[in-house]
This record gives structure tokens, C-alpha cells and sequence, in this order.
């Protein structure tokens, strides 16, 4: 398997960084995680229209441009590296996956343009962010055409101007569409511990909607993909975690010398850059995986489980590396550990993860 | 060395036919190994990556492979080119005098003479250069007082590539000097080393006023650290290198039963290193044939295992992209992928312990698996500690990689003023 990164997507890479260092300071992460949208227009026209962001991973066909999971994750990776507030995770990749993954030809072309354009705030309902084997079991479709069930956690559903559902149907589950200001929706905004990450309750009682899938929906296979592209995100800010502490070690004095030269923090960022490396790897090889299908069926959970100790392992140690001023609210740490804890548990925790993998090697050897 | 064209500017297939044809004249499976390994070396296939004025052909490494290919394929024996022979060979060609070279390199090609290294000392481990045997010139000779540690093969020896100390009022890294010391002498004894897992793979060596004729000291007075820094960096290369040739041990020959006991007798140190990996191959299998899988705390920690395992495939599989990319990460990708090792080795090592239970209590024909699971229990603690130390390769990440500033040191100045070891 070839594991490194073309010149091209290196370039791509710098291009997105570049907007989002100028776009996406701490500054404007404070002030846009304090209104209620949580993020500024006309930097996602931007994001959407001069860079395309939204409809990178997407077929051409649909109005994407024809990359995949791997360009995808540099997307996300520098999202999560300067923690950019805004729909790209709900619409881009959680409805566009959903569509493109689990739609007929037919709603694919309808839906993905605008998806792909920005044009359309999609999200994905989901009634269950934590266990994939336990969508469905709340919101039901009656006749194929009207919903009825909560689901409890949902990114952005406040912004957006359309909802991917999936629901239970009597062949199994299946998405739909429904209009965020159908009769019977109610959309209730959450407390999230991560403020830059917007959540929602959405409420469907008997609500008109229309279903966009034919077969039952491959739930794992659309988790597996959502599950890399979060791991990406997650590996981004545990780096930028890294890189600020690492830096603050080099410029912290005390007893008379750089912090950063006594060997018990020495080792422990050793450690860190140890776990941070293996997951980036296994995130890398869970992106070719789903794009080449080389490598292990289970490398999405791989992916997520490492990226996610990782990621709290390099929170925690940010805070604790930095002393008293990392537990305070002025110093900007803590935005990146509140992200890396909501990342934790959003689309599974590790456990459930591995868990995952021992079902499907259970599968493969039994 | 043959009468034929220069070859290292050949293409690979004309370096393919070229060695198979000359193995079809020579190669007899009835001659004596030491006969077929100097007609080896005067044929000019021993060590074709060595220079040309050296029994070798200036080949590449990827040009040596393909020699190396073209004896597996006919079965033919190579040099003798394992372990510290081999170190000592690399050194010797970068640093040795005509005479030495002369002297010295033939026998390791050949397999007359066999290797090993006298570097470590009980009181200088991860600070090698901390080392005090001591090497006093007397007339001809250096007179050597000392005593050296995890000196593999030792026992079975004709020559030692030793570093000992000659000057004690230079700084530390300054006062060593590079010696090449004959083994079978009275100064020399060698006792086995038997770790806590019952093999005894290495050795002690002391040394009492044994003798190094001064034409056997290699480069000057006060150039052995830097002479030892190239054996290690060859030993490291080394690590990377075709051994390959190990099923040859099974065929009929009179020249396959030489070389089988040889091998059997340089292989021997190394027969439980894959347990001191962990052995991550029998994790699942074991949990599945006993049941154990069933346990949700073995299903997460199995998991880990796993993760762990795939995680360095692809981290190792990444830093090879990024050297054929031309970036030169070997250093932090080293260091990083031995602390992995390490971490692999340890949660394997915790899986099996879950797996088996109380039956983890037994070794032996009594233990599970006739004493394998033992074994790995009991060889895992070595892996964080040979070739480096898992701290040391700490050390190397957070200076080298991560521009982390150095402890303040307290080994400067004259070397016998600098505090050491009650001896």
C-alpha cells in the first residue's frame, strides 16, 4: 500500500491550510462559538465557492470533483487543526456520504450539486451518534412517508435548509428528506460542552418526508466513512495541540531553565508524538482503505478508536503540560480539549470501536 | 578477483545470468565449506557490495540482492557474512590499514574466523562511552584490563572487535581507541550470561592483561568512538539485510550439514527473540481455541493489540514513502518505530497473560503451548532495552526530532574526574 502524499495533495493541503489560518484564528473561533448560528456566511461561500470544499470528495456527476476520502481528510484534518466553525462536517461530509452513498441514481443527482455548491445546509438525522447498530430504533417511517421519533443529537440541524433521515422501514432502514419547516418538526438547539460544535434535538412527529433510498441503507459502510473523515479532523487538532505545547515547553522558564529541557516532559512528549504517529498512520491507511479497498476491512475503526485516545491523550497532557494557566478560560487549550472530548464519544467511543473489530475478526476466523 | 568487464554498471538481468552461469562451474554440493567459500571469494561473488580492491565489485545494495537472488535460486551457499563478522568486516573496510585489511577481511568471508563485539561493560549500558577497560601501550602491545558484557558468540570466537579506553585525562568521547584483540589467549575469559529467561545468548568477557599487538589497533589513538559510531551504524543496516538463506539448512549435501551446524550454532542466541516480540500472531488464534475471546475486557485489549500492530505496519510502510520521496527521516522513523516495537511487545505480552489465566503461572512442557506463552512473558521485558533503551530513544525523539534543549550535562572535562561507578 503506498501511504504517502502525492505533490498535488500536498499543494492542496497548504491551500486549505492557508485559508483557515486567515480565516479561522482563535479570535474568530471565540466569537463565532458564542452566537447561536455558530458560524459566518460569507467565509462558508467562500469555503464552498472559490475553494469548493463542500464538493471535493464528490463525484463530478453530482458537482463534486471527483476526489476522495483521502483528499477529504486533508479537508477535515485542517479543519479540526484550526478548529474551523461551520456546517462543512454536517452538510459536506454526513448528508453528502448519506446521499451519495445511500441514494438512488436519481436523488443523487437532485441532491448533490447543492450540497456539493453550499447552495444547500444539509445535515444527517441520525438517531443514535454513538452506536451505529442502534440507528433506527427510534425514528419510523409509516407508509414511506411520514416520520415519527427523536433524534437526540444532530449537528447543525439549526442552519440547515435540509434533513437527510435515516428511519426504520418495514424492509429495514432507509433515508429520507424532510424539510426542516415541515408540519411536525421541531428543531431545539443543545448546551454542548464544545461550543464550536453546534447540536441540536430534531423531532419528528408524523412529518411529511420522502424517501431517497431504495435498498435497506448500508449503515456501516456510510459509519466507516463518516468515522475516517472524523478521525482526520480529530488528528488535526491533536497536532496543533502538540505543536503549541511543544512550543510552550521551548519558551516556559522555571527553577532556571526551559521547562522543555527536563527529561520526565522530555519522554512524555515522546510518548505523544509515538501515539499521535501510529494513529495518524492508521487514519491515513483507513482513508486509502475505503478508497482502494487495500488494506483491513476494519482500518475505519481502527482509525477512530487510535484517533480518539489519541486525541484525549494529547488534550489532557496539553492542559497538564501548560500548568494552571492551561486550565483557564482565556488561554486557548482549552477549545481544542472540549472539541477532542465531544470527538471521543461522536459516531462511537474507542471501546465501541474495538469492539466492532472483534465482531468482524470474529466473523473472518469464526 | 575474476577476469572479467567491470559488472556494476550491468543491468540486473546481465548480473542475474553472469552469477548463475558461474555457479553452474563451480557450485559442487560435495566440496568442504571452507573450500567453497574461498573459490566464493577468489570468483569474486562473496561480497560483491564491497569495493572492488576488497574481494568486491563495487555493486549496490539492490545489486547485491540480486545476486543474492540468483543463490537462492540455485541453493548455493553464500559468505559468511552474519553477525559480528559481519560488523567487524564493515569496520575494518572503512577504517583499516592495507595490512589489516589483508589480514583479516578473507577469514570473515570465508567463515575461518568467527566474530564478536567487546563494547558494553557493566558500568557504562546507555553511556557506552562512559566505558573503563583500559588499554596501556607497552612496547608493542597494548596491555588490555577490563571487563565487557552482552558479548554475543563470544564463547565460540577467534577475534573481538574491542573498545577500550587509552587516554584518561582527555574527555570521554576523546580518550577511546579502536582494537581488533585475538581470543584465544590467557588474558581472555569468557563465562555465559544467562538472563531471566533461562537462555544464555550472551556473554561476560574479562579481560586480564591480555595483549593487542599495536598493528591491530585500528585508525589512532583516540579515534575509537568514532570508529565504534560506524560498527553501530552498520549494525543498525544490518537489522535491514537479506539473512535469507536459513532453508538451505534442509537439503542433502555433505556442504549443507557443515553449513546447517554452523548456522545452528549462530542462529542459537536468537531462537527466542520472536518471543521477545510478543508474539502478536498467537493472540487471536489462542483467544479464539480457548474461549477467552468471549471476555469482554480480553475483546478490548485484543482489540489494542491489534491497532497497535496494523498502526506500525502502516506507520513503517508511511516512512518508507517519505524516504523514496527524498526526505531522510530514518532517525526519528527508527526511534519512533523501536518504542513501538516495545509498546507491542508489552500489551502482547498483557494479552496472553488474560488469555491464559493461572495457566500463565506454568512454564515449560507445563505451560501453554509446551512453554512458548512462558517464554514471551519472560523475554518481552528485553526488547525495551536492547539496541538502546526505550529511554534513550526518548531522549533521541524529544532532542533530534521534537528540538527539545538537552539535560545539563556533568560529564565534561577530563573523564578521570568525572563521577562513575563504584567498581
Amino acid at each position: 500500500m503506498d501511504m504517502g502524499f502525492t505533490a498535488d495533495q500536498h499543494q492542496f493541503r497548504e491551500t486549505v491550510a492557508r485559508f483557515l489560518q486567515d480565516k479561522s484564528p482563535p479570535t474568530t473561533v471565540r466569537k463565532l462559538m458564542a452566537t447561536e448560528a455558530g458560524y459566518d456566511t460569507a467565509v462558508w461561500r467562500q469555503l464552498t465557492g472559490e475553494l469548493g470544499l463542500a464538493g471535493t470528495h464528490l463525484p463530478e456527476d453530482y458537482g463534486g470533483f471527483g476526489f476522495g476520502p483521502v483528499e477529504l481528510g486533508i479537508i477535515c484534518e485542517e479543519m479540526g487543526r484550526h478548529l474551523y466553525c461551520g456546517p462543512h462536517f454536517a452538510s459536506a461530509v454526513m448528508a453528502g456520504y448519506a446521499v451519495l452513498l445511500g441514494a438512488t441514481e436519481a436523488n443523487r443527482t437532485q441532491l448533490l450539486p447543492d450540497i456539493a455548491s453550499g447552495g444547500t445546509i444539509a445535515t444527517l438525522v441520525l438517531d443514535n451518534v454513538g452506536d451505529a447498530t442502534r440507528v433506527g430504533e427510534s425514528i419510523t417511517a409509516r407508509d414511506d412517508a411520514r416520520l415519527t421519533g427523536q433524534a437526540r443529537i444532530v449537528l447543525d440541524a439549526h442552519v440547515a435548509n435540509l434533513l437527510i433521515v435515516a428511519a426504520a422501514t418495514a424492509e429495514g432502514l432507509a433515508l429520507f428528506t424532510v424539510a426542516p419547516d415541515a408540519p411536525g418538526v421541531a428543531i431545539t438547539p443543545l448546551q454542548g460542552i464544545d461550543s464550536t460544535r453546534k447540536l441540536n434535538t430534531v423531532v419528528f412527529d408524523d412529518t411529511p418526508a420522502d424517501r431517497i433510498s431504495r435498498t435497506p441503507l448500508d449503515i456501516a459502510d456510510l459509519w466507516d466513512h463518516l468515522s475516517v473523515a472524523l478521525a482526520h479532523e480529530m488528528m488535526g487538532g491533536a497536532q496543533r495541540l502538540f505543536d503549541t505545547t511543544l512550543d510552550y515547553l521551548k519558551m516556559r522558564v522555571q527553577f532556571g531553565r526551559t521547562i522543555g529541557s527536563f527529561q520526565a516532559l522530555k519522554h512524555r512528549c515522546a510518548d505523544l508524538l509515538t501515539e499521535l504517529e501510529l494513529a495518524k498512520a492508521a487514519t491515513y491507511a483507513a482513508a486509502r482503505y475505503l478508497t482502494t479497498g487495500d488494506g483491513e476491512r476494519y482500518s475505519p475503526h481502527m482509525a477512530k478508536a487510535m484517533a480518539g485516545d489519541a486525541y484525549m491523550a494529547m488534550a489532557r497532557q496539553a492542559i497538564q503540560l501548560r500548568g494552571g494557566i492551561g486550565f483557564t478560560w482565556e488561554e486557548d487549550t482549552h477549545l481544542w480539549f472540549k472539541r477532542a472530548k465531544s470527538s471521543e464519544v461522536f459516531l462511537g467511543t474507542p471501546d465501541w470501536h474495538r469492539e466492532r473489530i472483534m465482531q468482524q475478526l470474529e466473523a473472518t476466523h469464526g | 578477483m575474476a577476469e572479467e568487464q567491470d559488472l556494476s554498471t550491468a543491468t540486473d538481468e546481465v548480473i542475474h545470468e553472469t552469477v548463475l552461469a558461474w555457479l553452474k562451474d563451480n557450485w559442487r554440493t560435495d566440496r568442504p565449506l571452507a573450500e567453497w567459500r574461498n573459490i566464493l571469494v577468489d570468483g569474486g561473488w562473496a561480497a560483491p557490495d564491497w569495493p572492488t580492491e576488497c574481494y568486491g565489485r563495487g555493486f549496490s545494495l539492490a545489486q547485491a540482492q540480486v545476486v543474492q537472488r540468483a543463490f537462492r535460486e540455485v541453493g548455493a551457499v553464500g559468505a559468511a557474512l552474519g553477525g559480528p563478522g559481519n560488523l567487524a568486516a564493515h569496520t575494518i573496510l572503512a577504517h583499516g590499514n592495507e595490512a589489516q585489511k589483508r589480514r583479516y577481511l578473507r577469514p570473515i568471508l570465508t567463515g575461518e574466523h568467527a566474530w564478536c563485539q567487546l563494547f558494553s561493560e557493566p558500568g557504562s549500558g546507555s553511556d557506552l562511552a562512559g566505558l573503563t577497560t583500559r588499554a596501556k601501550r607497552d612496547g608493542d602491545n597494548y596491555i588490555i584490563n577490563g571487563q565487557k558484557v552482552w558479548n554475543t558468540s563470544a564463547h565460540h570466537a577467534d577475534f573481538g572487535i574491542l573498545i577500550a579506553r587509552t587516554d584518561w585525562d582527555a574527555p570521554k568521547h576523546q580518550g577511546i581507541s579502536y582494537f581488533l584483540i585475538n581470543m584465544r589467549q590467557p588474558g581472555v575469559e569468557v563465562r555465559p550470561l544467562r538472563q531471566m529467561n533461562g537462555h544464555a545468548s550472551f556473554n561476560e568477557v574479562f579481560l586480564t592483561d591480555a595483549l593487542v599487538p599495536v598493528t591491530d589497533r585500528l585508525g589512532n589513538e583516540g579515534d575509537g568512538w568514532r570508529i565504534a559510531s560506524s560498527t553501530l551504524s552498520a549494525e543498525r543496516q544490518a537489522f535491514s539485510r537479506d539473512r535469507g538463506i536459513g532453508t538451505l539448512r534442509e537439503r542433502e549435501g555433505t556442504i549443507y550439514a557443515e553449513y546447517a551446524a554452523e548456522q545452528a550454532i549462530a542462529q542459537e542466541p536468537y531462537t527466542w527473540y520472536p518471543q521477545r516480540a510478543g508474539r502478536v500472531d498467537l493472540a487471536l488464534p489462542r483467544a479464539m481455541a480457548t474461549g477467552a475471546i468471549r471476555d469482554p475486557v480480553v475483546r478490548q485489549e485484543l482489540a489494542r493489540l491489534l491497532c497497535l500492530a496494523h498502526a506500525a505496519e502502516y506507520a513503517a510502510a508511511s516512512a518508507a514513502a517519505t524516504r523514496r520521496a527524498g526526505s531522510n527521516t530514518i532517525v526519528p522513523a527508527g526511534s519512533i518505530a523501536k518504542l513501538t516495537a516495545s509498546l507491542i511487545a508489552r500489551q502482547a505480552s498483557h494479552v496472553h497473560t488474560l488469555v491464559s489465566g493461572p495457566e500463565a503461572m506454568l512454564g515449560g512442557s507445563d505451560g501453554p503451548m509446551d512453554g512458548v506463552i512462558a517464554e514471551i512473558l519472560l523475554s518481552v521485558p528485553a526488547i525495551s532495552i536492547a539496541g538502546g533503551t526505550d529511554e534513550i530513544q526518548k531522549n533521541i525523539i524529544s532532542e533530534r526530532v521534537l528540538g527539545l534543549p538537552k539535560e545539563p550535562r556533568f560529564d565534561t572535562g577530563p573523564f578521570r574526574d568525572i563521577p562513575r561507578n563504584a567498581s
